[in-house]
């Protein structure tokens, strides 16, 4: 389905990174945020006070056991939770969704069950400007053409008018990462985007996924289990401890892009998998110390 | 009914036809006056003759009906988007509406014609203030009950209130809507031949009661005929408006039964 066409890509985004980078001003910024669900006896600590720079056009996987705040994080910065305590910014405002364009793909694929897949994915073109004023004039030609062409991208050629009941849930997860990229979002919130998929399917999203990043540079917050998946796609990646979470570790991840499937079993990136992987052990057993 | 099967079609036809022929057996077999109960063949011979002496009540029945209803649906879905919307008004106006949906309604027939005259107008009112609970009470419930996920799909591009129910607290309440309307229409007609009955001088309602008066028994029952037949034929017209809009909701073909 997909393959990558590495030089020309790469080239001309190496050009714009290297005019860009010095002063990439900062699109999400997290400051001693945390949050806390409930109130009183009920109250569960989510997220602990986590502080957390994302500047323009990066590449952030955050990793680290379940339950300890990821999809919280990635619901702060879109602006559906509000921080309990601390600052969240992004895109220089407090309200996320007004500022920027964003894609977000949630954790579970929700689809409007009244709508086909297709009306499903255009729904950001429905909502958001600039597409938004054109919606009725263009659903019936451009706008449901590039629907087709991000379905076709991902393996769900023919499945446009079908109704999401009608979609098995690997099919439903990529219908749900169309819906977060149809409007050319400037920042993506990836909430396990390949949980549901098998390895192959996984790895040519992958790959689609960081083809699109080289290509427009959005800001991309992905979660992910998967640490090959971070070590694949991420320029950085932000380990979390057991709930309630914080960053536990963040480093850089400088291998070359385009970057292939096989060098994911090189010697370089398995050592990153292992240091990882240690990492969240430690979490897993060892709960956050700093109490929320 | 639009998806029902050949074969379930044919029962329930099967079985309309044996009841009413049970009906005229029984009341051969037992010598039964039709001063008590007159046989079918006796109503529909009555209804035939009597047709157009009985249409403009039909005619006037069913505007009363239509225009209580159509004046309960927009109220009921006004009141039920705003209780909906909030869930504070929903925790306070819950209780209320249910004390006001249990009132039963003869009661408050003579109050409208205390107020209005008898005639029409308490004829639509009755009608509108019978439909409209169960309408106010399903938009109310459907709203009410819409998962925050699928908000959270379009809070998440910024979306405003009011695109948010537009795009998903209507569509996911239509359900619920034509169900309570199935209810509604149904209410609307009971409601208005309630009130013809005790205070009008014209429509179905108001034959039945001359009729009966007079001892017409054959034309009570031809009223009554009238009736149930203008009952299930609201009902289904609603019915397959219903299977067309929120097909979604029944996963397609599956079953509009009901
Ligand atoms: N709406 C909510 N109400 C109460 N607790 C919640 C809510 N959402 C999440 N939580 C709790 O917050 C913690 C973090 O959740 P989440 O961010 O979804 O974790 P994950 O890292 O697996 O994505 C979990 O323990 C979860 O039980
Ligand atoms: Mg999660």
């Amino acid at each position: 389905m997909t393959r990558m066409q590495p030089n020309a890509a790469f080239r001309q985004d190496g050009d714009t990174v290297a005019a860009v980078a010095p002063a990439a001003p900062i699109a999400i910024e997290l400051s001693k945020a945390s949050v806390t669900f409930g109130r009183g006896e009920k109250a569960v600590p989510a997220l602990s006070e986590t502080t957390l720079r994302i500047p323009d056009g990066e590449f952030v996987a955050l990793v680290g056991p379940s339950g300890c705040g990821k999809s919280t994080i990635l619901r702060l910065v879109s602006g559906l939770v509000r921080p309990t305590s601390g600052v969240v910014i992004v895109g220089g405002r407090e309200v996320a969704a007004k500022a920027l364009r964003i894609g977000m793909a949630f954790q579970n694929p929700t689809m409007l069950p009244w709508m086909t897949i297709e009306q499903n994915i255009m729904l950001p073109l429905k909502i958001v400007e600039p597409f938004r004023s054109q919606f009725r004039k263009l659903k019936r030609t451009v706008f449901r053409d590039k629907a087709h062409a991000l379905l076709e991208q991902v393996g769900l050629k023919g499945f446009a008018s079908r109704y999401p009941w009608q979609l098995s849930g690997g099919m439903l997860q990529r219908a749900n990462l169309c819906r977060a990229l149809i409007h050319e979002p400037r920042m993506m919130l990836l909430d396990e985007p390949f949980g549901a998929l098998d390895q192959f399917t996984r790895e040519e999203l992958w790959s689609i996924l960081q083809q699109l990043w080289m290509t427009h540079k959005p800001t991309v917050l992905l979660v992910t289990h998967d640490l090959r998946e971070a070590g694949f796609l991420a320029s950085r990646i932000c380990v979390m401890s057991a709930r309630p979470g914080r960053i536990l570790d963040d480093s850089e991840v400088s291998f070359a892009r385009p970057r292939t499937i096989e060098m994911t079993f090189e010697p370089d990136f398995v050592a990153l998998n292992q240091r990882l992987r240690e990492f969240i052990v430690n979490a897993r057993t060892a709960p956050a110390v700093g109490k929320a | 009914m639009p998806f029902l099967d050949i074969r379930q079609k044919a029962w329930s036809a099967g079985l309309i036809v044996l009841f009413f022929v049970g009906w005229e057996l029984f009341c051969l077999v037992t010598g039964m006056s039709d001063l008590i109960l007159p046989r079918p063949s006796q109503v529909f011979a009555t209804l035939f003759a009597k047709f157009w002496i009985l249409w403009p009540h039909i005619i006037q029945t069913l505007l009363t009906t239509m225009l209580g209803f159509v004046l309960g649906v927009v109220l009921g879905v006004v009141l039920g988007a705003i209780i909906g919307v909030s869930k504070v008004a929903y925790d306070t106006c819950y209780p209320l509406l249910v004390g006001f949906s249990s009132i039963p309604k003869v009661a408050v027939v003579p109050i409208f014609v205390l107020w209005f005259g008898s005639g029409t107008v308490p004829a639509v009112l009755t009608a509108l203030s019978i439909c409209f609970f169960p309408i106010v009470v399903n938009i109310a419930t459907g709203l009410a009950t819409t998962e925050p996920e699928l908000e959270d799909v379009l809070k998440a591009l910024g979306a405003s209130k009011l695109d948010i129910l537009w795009n998903v607290g209507l569509p996911r309440t239509m359900p619920f809507f034509f169900a309570s309307l199935k209810v509604a229409v149904s209410y609307a007609f009971v409601g208005a031949v309630l009130s013809e009955t005790v205070a009008s001088n014209r429509g179905i309602g108001n034959v039945m009661m001359t009729a009966s008066s007079n001892f017409d028994v054959p034309l009570v029952f031809a009223g009554l005929f009238v009736l149930a037949f203008l009952g299930v034929a609201l009902y289904v017209a609603f019915s397959l408006i219903e299977g067309r809009v929120t097909g979604w909701a029944t996963r397609k073909n599956d079953l509009v039964t009901t």
